[in-house]
């Protein structure tokens, strides 16, 4: 029982990640039409935003340490933050330790320019081209990405811890009445969960709830006739998109104390949140969040050792082995919608 | 008055003799010419440097073209000598190999086998190198390894760790530097008895391919050797990024210590999940819990950041050894790159070297001299002891650094710190020990190419 209880946990932030990212896909798609293999750069792009912000808020001077020595024999050379210099060193430590969620802020407006430049300069010419044309031109972008980030950031993961506060696990198995220590989470993931639901909430708000949504979804499901009632679809579509890279970014500046970000962060959840958008149903929205869900907690109950030992390898198939059996079942995936890719 | 008897039949004949008796000797040298691939003739000798310069190893494998770099520069008489100067063998006279000037191509090997063999190939084919060199897997070693046997190239290891490089799969032109697999549990088991008791359940994670089976097959066996019971032994997929769905499993099956045999980035992603699991706050049957970690690379722990502190591992070596050689080689590497070298750039280096000083001692290019002037070379000053290229397997023999992620670095460089230096007489194993492929591994004949 205690496994089971863990490895549903251990899905929830697994697949917030792929919900997350799958919901923009899905905004894009459902929006633009345009099927987007550089989302998961976007991803990625957003993790370096926190990887970028502490490397900015940890800019220091040098200060000459003659009782150390570096490897060269000579006097150590200690940076000392330059925060340190203007906010004195204890809040100066503190910033730099909450340079993760302060690169939310930080994130938002990099990642909806970057989105919108994306739109605006590349995307755009290729609505009217076939989606393997926008295939190929959004994936050779997500290399072009991946590629310049390593430039700039090298190879190597790069960590970037949580803030102390959130480091360590909550023990849900004594709360649970089981032995202490058998249901242990992190409490960064329950962060990360929490944050993944508000920030779906807030997308399926603003797209309920406001004006602009309301034009965005008339606009989904009949752009001629918003474009003939003398709406300008095109450019709130710009902004979808730049919105739909915030979620991504924003999921990808929260993953970093999860996983030491690297350049190919990114191609390792698209090709998933490409199942998941399928398995969701193409254009639903509720359908990606659901799906991707659904996925994460399946991935992790398929990495039991109980269940290898049974079934070796199911680990690395679970995901495409349910996409199958779904679609062969429901063929517009969970909740596809009608006339969505069927023209 | 005298008589001819030329013919023109008769001159035909005698022409065609004596041309080929005149020939003869040429074919003769011709083929000595080329008696083995890629026989340098002009004033200068191509290295080819296989590494990883793109993909998730790019790091280490830019480490090591530095480090292969200094070493031509060094062999070329420029520079500060760097280990050349320490090294036992002073066959070596900074005038190139053989007299002539070293130059180098670069290979990408994107730490996949096939675009490694292709690189290797051509900077065979090509560049007419004489010698392939580098890599940061053993899946690539290996992969190259088997093409340069089959070239008549001798092929000079870079970093690669599992025992099957020299084991089950060592070929006669191939060498190796870097410890392995067996070595570094041997090195290991002790120093954990000490730290942490010989009453331990263990779990393992092991990265699902070649290095990851040899690494826990070594580390399993020299740990229940010592009293440890392995609790189980889980394969995760090489591609997996979120390594909680293993971990979290963990401390409920009983286990009290985490052996996590991964490289580069599942190592950096294991350690990280592992430490915010909270495991090592944990006490389980009454012990602290613990994590280990076979194989560390410096470039590598940076990525896991503080989680590495205070964890075990081994390494095949450290810029902040003492020795003559490792001085020299860090003062040289530092005072060019301004940062330490890693122990990818240290085996890359020191293996030019010694090919370059076997080459020097047979005076012939030609793989099956140089096999033979590796093959048993004794050697010293270059940062590991006394060292034995051992003629069985061309596995180099030397002591083992045990290490411990340091608690108080001092800077971006130090994360490690030297717990125990073991000595080589505690790693050292037989030719056909069966982590080592058995009697069957043989290492074939040399073979020369052309």
């Amino acid at each position: 029982m205690e496994a089971i209880i863990l490895q549903i946990l251990n899905g929830l932030d697994k697949g917030s990640a792929y919900a997350l990212i799958a919901l923009g896909l899905t905004l894009i798609f459902g929006t633009l039409g345009v099927v987007n293999f550089a989302h998961g750069a976007l991803f990625m792009i957003g993790a370096f935003c926190a990887v970028t912000l502490s490397r900015i808020l940890t800019l220091s001077r040098e200060v000459i340490d003659e009782s150390k020595t570096d490897f060269l024999g000579n006097p150590l050379k200690v940076d000392v933050p330059l925060v340190y210099d203007y906010f004195g060193e204890a809040t100066g430590a503190a910033i730099i330790n909450w340079s993760v969620p302060l690169a939310i802020l930080f994130a938002i407006p990099i990642m909806m320019l970057i989105g919108v430049v994306m739109e605006r300069g590349l995307i755009k010419h290729f609505y009217k081209r076939p989606h393997a044309d926008q295939i190929l031109v959004t994936f050779g972008l997500a290399i072009v990405l991946q590629e310049i980030i390593k430039y700039f950031y090298g190879a190597n993961p790069i960590p970037t811890p949580a803030p102390d506060a959130f480091q360590g696990s909550f023990d849900f198995g004594a709360m649970l009445g089981f032995d202490p220590n058998l249901i242990i989470y992190p409490y960064w993931r329950i962060i990360y969960f929490t944050f993944a639901m508000f920030l779906v909430g807030a997308v399926f708000a603003f797209l309920q709830f406001t004006t602009f949504g309301m034009v965005v979804r008339a606009g989904m499901a009949d752009r001629e006739t918003v474009g003939l009632l003398g709406i300008n679809i095109d450019k709130r579509f710009t902004i979808m998109f730049g919105l739909a890279a915030a979620v991504a970014g924003l999921a990808g500046v929260m993953y970093t104390p999860i996983n030491s970000p690297n350049y190919h962060m990114g191609m390792d959840f698209l090709v998933i949140s490409f199942v998941v958008v399928v398995v969701g149903g193409m254009g639903s929205l509720p359908g990606a969040v659901l799906a991707g869900f659904v996925l994460g907690i399946l991935e992790s109950f398929a990495s039991m050792r109980e269940v290898l030992e049974i079934l070796p390898g199911l680990n690395q198939i679970i995901i495409y082995l349910v996409a199958i059996i779904i679609l062969l079942t429901l063929p517009r995936g969970l909740m596809g919608k009608k006339g969505v890719m069927e023209d | 008055m005298s008589k001819t008897d030329l013919t023109r039949r008769g001159l035909i004949k005698t022409g065609t003799i004596a041309g080929a008796g005149l020939a003869l000797p040429t074919i003769f040298t011709a083929q000595s010419a080329a008696a083995h691939t890629n026989e340098p003739t002009g004033s200068t000798v191509t290295l080819g440097f296989n590494v990883p310069q793109s993909g998730p190893y790019a790091d280490e494998g830019a480490d090591e073209l530095r480090a292969y770099e200094l070493a031509v520069e060094h062999l070329n008489g420029g520079g500060d000598g760097g280990m050349m100067n320490t090294f036992s063998s002073k066959a070596l006279q900074g005038n190139g190999i053989l007299g002539k000037k070293v130059e180098y191509v670069t290979g990408d090997t994107q730490t996949k086998s096939d675009a490694a063999r292709a690189s290797a190939k051509s900077m065979i084919e090509k560049d007419g190198a004489v010698m392939i060199t580098g890599g940061s897997s053993s899946g690539v070693a290996v992969a190259v390894q088997a093409l340069c046997q089959e070239a008549g190239i001798i092929f000079m290891a870079g970093l690669t760790h599992s025992n099957d490089t020299t084991g089950k799969d060592r070929k006669a032109n191939g060498f190796r530097h870097f410890f392995n697999s067996y070595m570094s549990g041997a090195a290991l088991a002790p120093v954990l008895a000490n730290a942490y008791g010989t009453d331990r359940k263990a779990y393992h994670l092991t990265a699902d391919y070649n290095w990851g089976y040899t690494t826990e097959e070594a580390v399993k066996s020299s740990t229940e050797a010592m009293g440890w019971e392995t609790v189980a032994a889980v394969k995760t997929p090489l591609t997996q990024t979120d390594f909680s769905s293993y971990i979290a499993p963990v401390l409920q099956s009983g286990a009290d210590t985490l052996v996590l045999n991964h490289y580069g980035g599942n190592m950096v992603n294991s350690l990280t999940n592992a430490v915010q699991f909270g495991l090592r706050d944990k006490q389980v049957n009454g012990k602290d819990f613990q994590i280990i970690v076979p194989l560390y690379s410096r470039l590598m722990a940076k990525g896991a950041g503080a989680n590495v502190k205070g964890i075990f591992g081994s390494t095949n070596w450290h810029w902040s050894l003492q020795d003559e050689g490792s001085k020299a080689f860090v003062k040289s590497f530092g005072t060019k790159y301004g940062f330490p070298p890693s122990q990818a750039a240290h085996t890359t280096y020191v293996q030019c070297m010694l090919y370059a000083d076997a080459v020097e001692r047979a005076g012939s290019f030609n793989p099956c001299a140089v096999g033979e002037a590796l093959a048993g070379f004794e050697f010293d000053g270059m940062g590991n002891g006394p060292t034995l290229y051992r003629a069985d397997d061309h596995q180099c023999f030397k002591d083992v650094l045990v290490v411990k992620g340091k608690e108080n670095p001092d800077s971006e460089f130090d994360l490690l710190e030297i717990v125990e230096v073991t000595p080589v007489e505690q790693v050292t194993y037989s030719p056909d020990h069966p982590q080592m492929g058995g009697a069957e591994a043989t290492l074939g004949t040399c073979n020369p190419g052309a």
